[in-house]
């Protein structure tokens, strides 16, 4: 049978929303406060769900440890006391919440192999938060 | 359609051990929720139903009605008890959170009326949840 696991694990970041491609007034028109000079930071909320089929003898879709560790090597270890905009990913793109979302998905998609990833959320706020489930998947959303 | 969620609460206790695996096998892949002494857990159970808004109730489903269901098929079979050692459908099945979605889905599944189950959704904790939607 068919089940999902959802872990959510915290890192405190730094970023500053800027486009090089815009001018400093529409920047600051765009982004507001997010685009003071300096920076600002949140605790963000990592929220991955995971699905499979629960292994008859384990009761478990994948080991949680090792869910854990990868999460840890990928994504927590690389941005955690970090300032996002310094990070080689975000050197061409704007580290917002929905481009951080996309990118923790897509580590998550290279290196978890013990189960299908099925969406990642990352909460910026607790009013604020971005889902992505893989390229062309908004439909796998649905309901979930 | 339109989802519906209740949600209930219980406290119970258990351990993973499978009589399939060594026992160095079982501390390995289990860490400390090997430990057969148990241990416990406050967990929170998400209800989702699916269907109708009935155009005279303007309901999906009596709440009351659900409450009462969720409370008669699970909390009380579940609340403060042992689930390895007490609750039946965890005696040859170790009662990960993966099992107990499933399992609560199971006891659910044809005790609502007016309304089909969408999903079950259960935290073990705040940082860990399982979601089970009926799916082979």
């Amino acid at each position: 049978m068919r089940a999902y696991l959802s872990r959510r694990y915290v890192i405190s970041a730094s970023h500053r929303l800027y486009s090089k491609d815009y001018s400093e007034e529409k920047n600051r028109a765009v982004y507001g406060k997010c685009s003071n000079p300096h920076g600002h930071g949140h605790n963000y909320v990592i929220e991955v769900t995971v699905g499979g089929q629960v292994d008859p003898v384990t009761g478990m879709v994948c080991n949680l440890a090792d869910l854990d560790s990868c999460v840890q090597r990928t994504v927590i270890d690389r941005f955690d006391h970090t300032n996002l905009n310094f990070d080689e990913r975000f050197t061409h793109e704007v580290p917002t919440t929905e481009n951080l979302c996309i990118a923790i998905h897509n580590l998550l998609a290279e290196h978890f192999v013990h189960a299908d990833l099925e969406r990642v959320r990352v909460e910026e706020t607790r009013n604020n938060f971005f889902e992505y489930a893989g390229k062309g998947k908004h439909g796998a959303l649905n309901n979930r | 359609m339109i989802l519906l969620t209740r949600k209930a609460e219980f406290s119970s206790s258990h351990y993973y051990w499978s009589d399939q695996l060594s026992p160095e096998e079982n501390v390995r892949l289990f860490g400390k929720c090997a430990n057969r002494n148990g241990h416990g857990h406050n967990y929170t159970l998400e209800v989702t139903v699916e269907g109708e808004v009935d155009p005279v109730s303007g309901f999906v489903v009596d709440l009351k009605e659900l409450k009462e269901v969720i409370h008669r098929e699970v909390v009380d079979v579940y609340d403060h008890r042992h689930l390895n050692l007490e609750v039946p459908e965890f005696k040859h099945v170790i009662p990960t959170t993966e099992n107990l979605a499933i399992a609560i889905w199971k006891r659910l599944e044809n005790q609502i009326e007016g309304a089909k189950l969408h999903r079950i959704r259960i935290y073990e904790k705040p940082d860990l949840f399982s979601d089970y939607y009926g799916e082979a």
